[in-house]
């Protein structure tokens, strides 16, 4: 036990709890909110990535044949990997909020919020078999 | 003897101890009594020290936030029962500084209160005997939702970002305050939008939700911020691709 | 302890004692009447926590063509039973309009027509429907409306959790209280040219009640202990269906959208005393729109033919509103629902809501002029904490939001009027205030070995108030409680303190509170043991008429010390509603001649 401050008369002398280290443990809500911090270290390295691949792209095809090499390591692929994954993670996250920023109505009913996120998950899934459609016509 | 539980009351006696323990006490485990009632049966019957806080005993004061069992309540409408066999621990609202036992200080969030301007604001202001400002139900039920809040605290206690960032203008305030931008009545929205930018705190809700989650009266905070970060959004682009547009 | 209470004695130009409704809107009246002026709002609970908050039905004002403001007036009046102040009353329906509509500009969310209008509900004792609402959360919205608006006024500073607990009256006027602020336990008295006693009800006194835990007569005691009588205290209004054990009010908006009382055969025992036949849908002034007292008054008989239903917690008659539907149910009573669900765990929607009478509202209270004006220079009140009289011997529901902004606006304007006369502090206030810090200290925070738990003795006092001060009373039990009280009073000398800290008392606030409540609590049956008549909620078995030749008048009672409470009579003023037959569910008899 902390020997505490004295009391004063007239001066209240309130207790402030330490949040625990640990507080992000106790809720999956919390937890998640903590990822999403993280993720930003993630982030971070993706944006690095991106700056050694331009300073390659500038570098000539040597410079980036050998940036490319350095990719395939098993630790960047992985780190990658993790990035793509929190990527994800914020995607579905700002989806499901949408509904929440924006009170969509029709005839003047509030829209169920899965309908105000669907168009959002079929954006992304029109984007993404573009994407996939793109990329399998080249190679 | 009928049925009893037992229930460990955090206490915090400023004036003889230095930090908040716990006491345990029986109570008889009455089907009709909420967490709030056995409070009281404490303080009438078994320790007339015990200090918290309540008055309506019906969910719509705001005055009996605390904690039970780790989650954040009003315990006027938390049934003894739901805990059997218990025990049901109470502590006060986290996030805040503890005054004593079980009552926390919230003058922070009357401070922040004011600050974001919750009253209606207009230009032109047309006297009441004109008539009052017509609103279509359809009018009123945009911002009814954020008009339920009964200042309780209690998503506060359950926020991350306030209880990390203290500064942080926090769930209720920020729904009261699109409460009256999103009244029809309402012309303030620009003044508002200045005072709530002025704090980076807004930025660090990424959307925990739990604000929404334990509001007991269904007012989706957690709504109300999303809405507002959209719109400050909107504004900051619109400064910044059109700078000549700021009125 | 050195510090003495001038050092630092705080100075304004109006107080209010109080921030519910009446107190809000008193206190930006007063800014409106002068900006300079600078008002306190000294209140023991944040304001938004003031128990306007939980008023559900709606507050009255006559909006809607074919309605008339004679029409409200004269429900008003047949629903008090001839006791209000018919110039009061005319006063109090020509300006509710004006500031509910005021309401609306600062934003409350009045439930609206399609056309955007503000809209109405019928409401028991009216003949017209002009009730406006909220939903069913009207005192909610109408309080935190006035709370946040009442923000934007610099002049207003806000004593929050200050407790007050005695009244500075030197030379013949007030000017100031003691209070205990919660949060550090300091005494401190706080000094102003007006106050404004804005404290609501008393029904704390009585075991069964819709009240709030801080609902203590506060006010009404310290005017009392001030030399200023208190008016009508004898009419306390029972409100017909509350939830038996936990007292919540189911509103009258759930009669009004058409729910029946039943009793336990499944009839609509209000046919059986002379308040109409059933019909299907809701009438106007009929049936379960008849007023309260009436209604709670068919109860009781009820319960002698042992036509009630029994319950844990004593016996009870049905609400069903099944009939309604759940979109109406949940459009226009959502709070009805959500409380019936969460603390009986009855759905309305399906189920029969048990209900009985309770103890709601108080038609007495300080006795003041229709400025709000006491007899006592420098003193004001509204709200239901005072007695104008606009409710007479039974209030008519969803006359008494209004009336918080009627005469709150009122007493607020007439304090700042009378603020600016300005005129100095009298010498001796300082030495009051070190006496109030004595005795609140010898009495209470210093005090050990009291033999009288607080618990105890209110719970006395609540039972012997239902027994001899409830819905029926005679002489005999009324004597009864009168010795009972002053007993009581006594034992509370002895009363037992644990609690002898400075931070967050809430045990020296109980036992203060109690001590106010032993006063309502004489007033009362003072009052009732002396009107020897039957008149609205004051029901007097052995008295059973009513007697226009001796009690047309209003009830004053005062304090004297080391005796019996003195009680007299003013007469109540006629304008233009000559003293007739309460009428209800059939057609009225031609007015009497004169
Ligand atoms: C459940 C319920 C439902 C109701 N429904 C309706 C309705 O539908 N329509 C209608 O017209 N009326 C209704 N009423 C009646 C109406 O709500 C009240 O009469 C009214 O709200 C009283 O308001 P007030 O401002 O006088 O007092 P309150 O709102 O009770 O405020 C009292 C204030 O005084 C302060 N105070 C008290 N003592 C002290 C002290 N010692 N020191 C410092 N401060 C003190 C308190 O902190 C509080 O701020 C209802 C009442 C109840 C209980
Ligand atoms: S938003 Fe909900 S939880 Fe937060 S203070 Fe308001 S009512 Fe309480
Ligand atoms: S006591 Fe009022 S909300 Fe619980």
């Amino acid at each position: 036990m902390k020997p505490s401050t004295a009391y004063r008369q007239y001066h209240p002398k309130w207790y402030r709890t330490r949040v625990s280290t640990l507080w992000w443990s106790r809720k999956w809500s919390y937890l998640k909110f903590m990822l999403r911090e993280l993720s930003s270290v993630f982030v971070a390295c993706y944006v690095v990535i991106l700056l050694l691949q331009l300073h390659a792209l500038r570098g000539g095809p040597d410079a980036y044949q050998g940036f490319q090499d350095w990719l395939k390591d098993p630790w960047l692929v992985i780190l990658n990997g993790v990035s793509f994954l929190f990527v994800l993670f914020h995607a579905v996250t700002w989806f499901n909020l949408t509904p929440k920023a924006m009170a969509v109505r029709l005839r003047g009913k509030r829209l169920p919020n899965v309908l105000v996120a669907a168009p959002n998950y079929v954006a992304w899934l029109a984007v993404s078999a573009l994407v996939v459609f793109l990329l399998t016509r080249q190679g | 003897m009928a049925e009893t539980i037992t229930i460990e009351v955090a206490r915090y006696r400023p004036e003889q101890e230095g930090e908040p323990a716990l006491q345990s006490y029986e109570v008889p485990l009455n089907k009709d009594w909420v967490v709030l009632d056995a409070l009281n049966h404490i303080k009438d019957h078994v320790d007339g020290s015990l200090s918290f806080r309540w008055s309506c005993r019906m969910g719509v004061c705001g005055s009996c936030g605390m904690t039970v069992n780790g989650e954040p309540k009003l315990t006027c409408a938390t049934f003894l029962s739901h805990y059997a066999p218990g025990p049901i621990r109470v502590e006060p609202l986290k996030n805040f500084p503890v005054v004593r036992d079980l009552v926390i200080e919230m003058t922070d969030f009357m401070e922040k209160l004011q600050s974001v301007k919750p009253w209606i604001v207009r230009q032109d202001d047309p006297a009441p005997a004109k008539g009052e400002f017509l609103q279509t139900p359809e009018q009123l039920d945009e911002f009814k939702q954020f008009s339920m809040c009964i200042n309780c605290m209690i998503c506060y206690a359950a926020c991350p970002v306030y209880g990390l960032d203290p500064q942080f203008v926090g769930p209720a305030a920020i729904a009261l305050a699109q409460r009256y931008n999103q009244d029809s009545r309402d012309q303030g929205e620009q003044e508002r939008m200045d005072v709530l930018s002025q704090h980076e705190g807004i930025w660090g809700c990424t959307f925990v939700g739990e604000c929404t989650e334990v509001c007991p009266k269904d007012v989706d905070p957690a709504g109300a911020i999303q809405q507002y970060k959209l719109a400050a959004t909107k504004e900051w682009f619109k400064s910044f691709l059109m700078p000549w547009s700021k009125q | 302890m050195t510090d003495s209470l001038s050092s630092e004695m705080p100075s304004h130009d109006v107080l209010l004692v109080g921030g519910g409704g009446a107190g809000l809107r008193a206190a930006i009246a007063v800014s409106e009447v002068d900006p300079n002026l600078s008002v306190a709002v000294v209140s023991k609970v944040y304001p938004m926590r003031s128990h306007t908050v939980s008023a559900e039905g709606g507050s009255a004002a006559v909006i809607k063509e074919g309605d008339s403001l004679d029409e409200h007036a004269y429900d008003t009046i047949s629903g008090g039973d001839w006791m209000c102040d018919q110039d009061a009353v005319e006063l109090f329906v020509n300006e509710a309009p004006g500031e509910m509509l005021q309401l609306e500009h600062w934003g409350c969310p009045w439930s609206r027509e399609p056309d955007g209008r503000v809209a109405v509900r019928p409401f028991g004792g009216m003949k017209k429907e002009r009730t406006w609402f909220a939903a069913d959360k009207t005192g909610f919205h109408m309080l935190h409306a006035l709370f946040q608006t009442s923000l934007k006024y610099r002049s207003i500073a806000r004593y929050d959790e200050w407790f007050v607990t005695r009244l500075l009256v030197e030379d013949g006027r007030v000017q100031g209280v003691v209070a205990i602020e919660l949060m550090t336990g300091k005494i401190q008295a706080i000094t102003a040219k007006s106050v404004i006693i804005c404290t609501g009800g008393c029904g704390k006194v009585f075991p069964f009640t819709t009240n709030a835990n801080i609902k203590n007569g506060d006010g009404m005691a310290l005017a009392y202990r001030a030399g200023v009588p208190l008016k009508d205290m004898e009419f306390v209004q029972y409100h017909p269906t509350g939830l038996p054990f936990t007292g919540i009010l189911i509103t009258e908006a759930s009669r009004a959208e058409g729910g029946f009382l039943l009793n336990k055969d499944g009839y609509r025992y209000l046919q059986d005393y002379d308040l109409g036949t059933p019909q299907p849908k809701p009438v106007l002034r009929s049936m379960e729109l008849g007023p309260r007292d009436r209604l709670s008054q068919a109860f009781m008989k009820e319960l002698e033919k042992g036509r009630t239903l029994e319950g844990p917690y004593g016996p009870y008659v049905h609400l069903d509103l099944t009939h309604l539907g759940k979109k109406i149910i949940d459009t226009k009573l959502p709070f009805v629902r959500e409380l019936c669900l969460k603390y009986e765990n009855i759905d309305p929607v399906s189920e029969l809501i048990p209900v009985r009478p309770v103890v709601h509202y108080m038609m007495g209270g300080v006795h003041t002029d229709i400025q709000g004006a006491t007899p006592l220079a420098g003193l004001f009140a509204a709200g239901e904490a005072a007695c104008v009289s606009i409710n007479g011997a039974n209030r008519l529901g969803s006359n008494s939001l209004t009336e918080l902004l009627v005469f709150g606006g009122r007493a607020g304007r007439a304090a700042a009027e009378h603020a600016l006369q300005d005129k100095p502090l009298s010498a001796g206030i300082e030495a009051q205030a070190a006496d109030e810090k004595k005795r609140l200290e010898r009495e209470f925070l210093h005090k050990s070995g009291g033999t009288e738990p607080i618990a105890g003795l209110r719970g006395e006092m609540q039972s012997i108030m239902e027994k001899s001060a409830g819905i029926y009373r005679t002489g005999t039990l009324l004597e009864e409680a009168q010795a009972k009280v002053a007993e009581l009073k006594e034992r509370f000398r002895q009363v037992a303190i644990q609690d002898h800290s400075h931070t967050f008392n809430t045990e020296l606030t109980a036992a203060l509170e109690l001590s106010y409540m032993l006063d309502v609590a004489e007033a009362v049956v003072e009052c009732a043991l002396h009107r020897t008549e039957s008149r609205g909620a004051h029901q007097r078995i052995d008295f059973p008429r009513r007697d226009d030749e001796r009690f047309l008048a209003h009830s004053l009672v005062s304090h004297r010390p080391d005796d019996r409470p003195r009680v007299e009579y003013l007469p109540v003023t006629i304008t233009r509603w000559p003293p007739g037959e309460r009428v209800y569910g059939r057609p009225a008899a031609p007015a009497p001649p004169g």
